[in-house]
């Protein structure tokens, strides 16, 4: 069994906490105590229906406010595949909850209400789903039982959609009309609509083919500790662990050690069960090296012919998620793999408008929920790839170093 | 795995963003510390642990947070797996903190709430800046929002609308003197997994986690067992039943269940098939109110 992370999007009543609430339902991944709790709760509002959206509020003032303040995770199984929702509200710090989310999906459904349409908010959706490069998007057409189960409702949305999905490089684009509250399409074919042909939607999420979608080419492997355990038995082990960040790392590869530029050969590679063959990711490991040579948390190792860029002038897009702007000048801290670095923000170059995806290059700031694309300049040499080719070694996150709060994300759109 | 495929099983990912997670605190955090209770979900943490760092041994120690309300299996456990690994252990007693007066005895026993000024004591005396926690986000509706790395000031206080945004596998432990981060490695872990888990790697866990012919009495729909620190009220009468655990916390609050599920497989068939939560089913703490969780959270439990 394998495993899918998707994350969810919609304007609010589009139907998204029915959606989840139908998903958990329907793979039996809800628990009579919790049915029952929320049963009681709405009962006590007066709701006249078991409210399942009061499954996925988790926090009092959530639950008191009748709004979902923050990224929710959950979980569900069938007999082919475990889930991991990522669950980002859409009323409050919505663009942050967001890429949050889409930063670990393997998948991203937009929702939308079939009696609306495509809405400013779901080209907002969209484009953010590409901005963090989720390999597979799905847009749900909810609430078809509004509107007759109509065919040419769902075609013409169909259409505007895939045209603006064009324009955002979306790789893989799937459309299934929906109704969330009545379950119709949701786990098998919906009778009420025959002239749709494709998979229901948990056909879908089952069987999309994930297995290629991280880096196979490019070997990356950031160094996250070293280990030496220096004792008796094993008193000239040295070796390094990180997880895999793309490309496959065999025994005997010749490999090369950046920032340094030595290269060596893979000697072996470590698990604590025993060695393995290959390893790719995201797999855990224990990289042990022929040579002994200086390595140290931070390094990357890679191939000597296919290596990331050296660079501490990084261009990259980065979503805001301060209440204080970016603005150039400032300094920040930054992660990027296993490397810690400092940044000064040399130039803000544009303010994307993500719904109109207009760049405003007059911009002076980037505000709380903004993207722009910032040129950094770091203190130390980053070892990064573009965001669009890894999006292990394109992306990072700025941390403001008085704070200590996580402030920023950033996806490498060029490092020179 | 299958490897000519490239895509990990659940349970690889599970353990390989797991044993990230204990590199990453090693790497950054200055004294990190493992909650162990001697209960499954820490029992698994620290066999990811060992293998995080194998073959040098764990560079942190392991503390339990002791209510004085035990059961004997699971403290002979815990004893034993300290012992085995080699590593140190440092007991946080809630008895000793009760004598000594930095916490009260609760009017109806509980030591549920106390235990959290003992903890929060402990980490300041021993100077931890990360402590590691099996806690799981499927348990529990306020630990569904919680971050892997969770900030905590230096009250110990968790602030849910306020926490770090948390991208990729980017973490950021970066803390201020007297701050500490709760680090839950298993967060996307559910109970099933921890089971298929343990399955696999074969891991012992107390034998209460296994059904056995218990003395119990019935309070509030759950089976109690008739010990030291839970003795039947009036009108409530103890018999034999055939029982296991599901979770294991405060000996005076901790229910079984009904099974016959004595080995790996009949438990991981039971779970499958239970249509209550580990909590809902077993723990008389979460049932006080909706908030129960998310206020002792707050307050700095795990
Ligand atoms: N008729 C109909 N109503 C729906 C459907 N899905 C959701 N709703 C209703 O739309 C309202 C908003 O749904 P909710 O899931 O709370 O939306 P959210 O804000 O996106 O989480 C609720 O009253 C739902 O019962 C659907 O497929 N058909």
């Amino acid at each position: 069994m394998d495993l899918l992370r998707f994350a969810t999007a919609g304007s609010v009543d589009d139907g998204k906490s029915t959606l989840i609430g139908r998903l958990l339902f329907d793979s039996k991944a809800i628990f009579t105590d919790q049915l029952e709790s929320v049963e009681r709760t709405s009962r006590q509002r007066g709701d006249e229906y078991t409210d399942l959206s009061l499954l996925t509020d988790g926090l009092r003032a959530e639950r008191e406010q009748g709004i979902t303040i923050d990224v929710a995770y959950r979980y569900f199984a069938t007999p082919r595949r475990k889930f991991i929702i990522a669950d980002t509200p859409g009323h409050i710090q919505y663009t942050r909850n967001m890429v949050t989310g889409a930063s670990t999906a393997d998948l991203a459904i937009v929702l939308v209400d079939a009696r609306k349409g495509m809405v400013e908010q779901s080209r907002r959706h969209a484009f953010l789903v590409s901005l963090l490069r989720v390999p597979h998007l799905v847009l749900a057409v909810n609430k078809m039982d509004l509107v007759g189960w109509s065919q040419e409702v769902f075609e013409s949305i169909e259409r505007e959609f895939s045209s603006f999905a064009t324009k955002l490089e979306v790789p893989d684009l799937t459309v299934v009309p929906i109704s969330a509250l009545h379950g119709d399409n949701i786990v098998s074919r919906s009778p009420n609509m025959p002239w749709y042909e494709g998979p229901s939607l948990l056909h879908h999420l089952e069987h999309v083919h994930i297995a290629s979608d991280r880096n196979l080419v490019d070997v990356r492997f950031p160094v996250q500790y070293v280990i030496r355990p220096q004792s008796l038995q094993h008193s000239d082990y040295r070796a390094y662990a990180g997880q895999v960040a793309g490309g496959v790392l065999k025994p005997g590869d010749e490999v090369m050690v950046l920032p340094s530029g030595f290269t060596t050969r893979i000697a072996a590679i470590d698990t604590a069960d025993g060695p393995v063959a290959e390893a790719f990711a995201p797999m855990s490991v224990t990289v042990r090296l022929e040579d002994e040579i200086d390595v140290s948390r931070g390094d990357l190792i890679c191939r000597p012919h296919n290596r990331p860029a050296v660079a501490q002038d990084i261009d990259a897009m980065v979503c805001w998620m301060a209440d204080t702007p970016l603005v150039p000048g400032q300094k920040l801290a930054v992660k990027h793999t296993t490397r810690s670095a400092r940044a000064l923000v040399k130039e803000l170059q544009y303010r994307l408008d993500v719904n109109s995806l207009h760049r405003d290059d007059t911009a002076t700031q980037l505000g709380l929920n903004d993207i722009g694309r910032v040129r950094l300049r770091t203190t130390v040499p980053l070892l990064a790839d573009e965001y669009r080719r890894n999006r292990q070694t394109g992306g990072f996150i700025l941390v403001d170093e008085s704070t200590n709060r996580t402030v920023g994300a950033g996806m490498i759109t060029s490092a020179g | 795995m299958t490897i000519h495929e490239y895509q990990l099983s659940q349970l690889d990912y599970l353990e390989a963003e797991a044993v990230h997670v204990f590199r990453e605190v090693a790497a950054e955090l200055e004294r990190p510390v493992l909650l162990f209770s001697g209960g499954k979900d820490s029992i698994v943490m620290l066999r990811l642990a060992e293998k995080a760092f194998w073959p040098a041994p764990m560079p942190f120690p392991v503390m339990h947070v002791d209510t004085g309300h035990n059961f004997p299996e699971v403290l002979e456990f815990r004893d034993r797996r300290v012992a085995e690994l080699g590593v140190n252990l440092v007991v946080a007693s809630v008895p000793e903190a009760i004598e000594r007066g930095l916490v009260a005895e609760e009017p109806n026993g509980s030591r549920n709430r106390i235990q959290t000024p003992v903890l929060l004591d402990a980490v300041e005396k021993h100077r931890f800046t990360a402590l590691f926690g099996g806690a799981r986000r499927d348990e529990e509706k306020a630990r569904a929002k919680e971050r892997v790395f969770s900030f905590r000031d230096e009250f110990g206080q968790w602030d849910p609308k306020n926490q770090r945004p948390e991208l990729w596998n980017l973490y950021n432990g970066r803390i201020h003197l007297g701050e500490s981060i709760r680090v839950f490695p298993l967060s996307n872990w559910t109970e099933l997994d921890v089971w298929h888990y343990i399955r696999r790697e074969e891991i012992a866990v107390p034998s209460i986690y296994y059904a056995h012919d218990r003395e119990v009495f019935e309070r509030d729909g759950m089976l109690f067992a008739n010990n030291e620190f839970c003795r039947p009220r009036e009108g409530e009468t103890t018999f034999v039943a055939k029982v296991r655990y599901r979770t294991v916390g405060d000996a005076s609050l901790t229910a079984a269940v009904k099974s016959d599920a004595d080995t790996v497989e009949k438990v991981i068939d039971e779970i499958a098939a239970t249509r209550l939560t580990e909590r809902g089913a077993t723990r008389g703490d979460d049932r006080v109110s909706e908030a129960a969780m998310e206020d002792r959270k707050k307050e700095g439990y795990f």
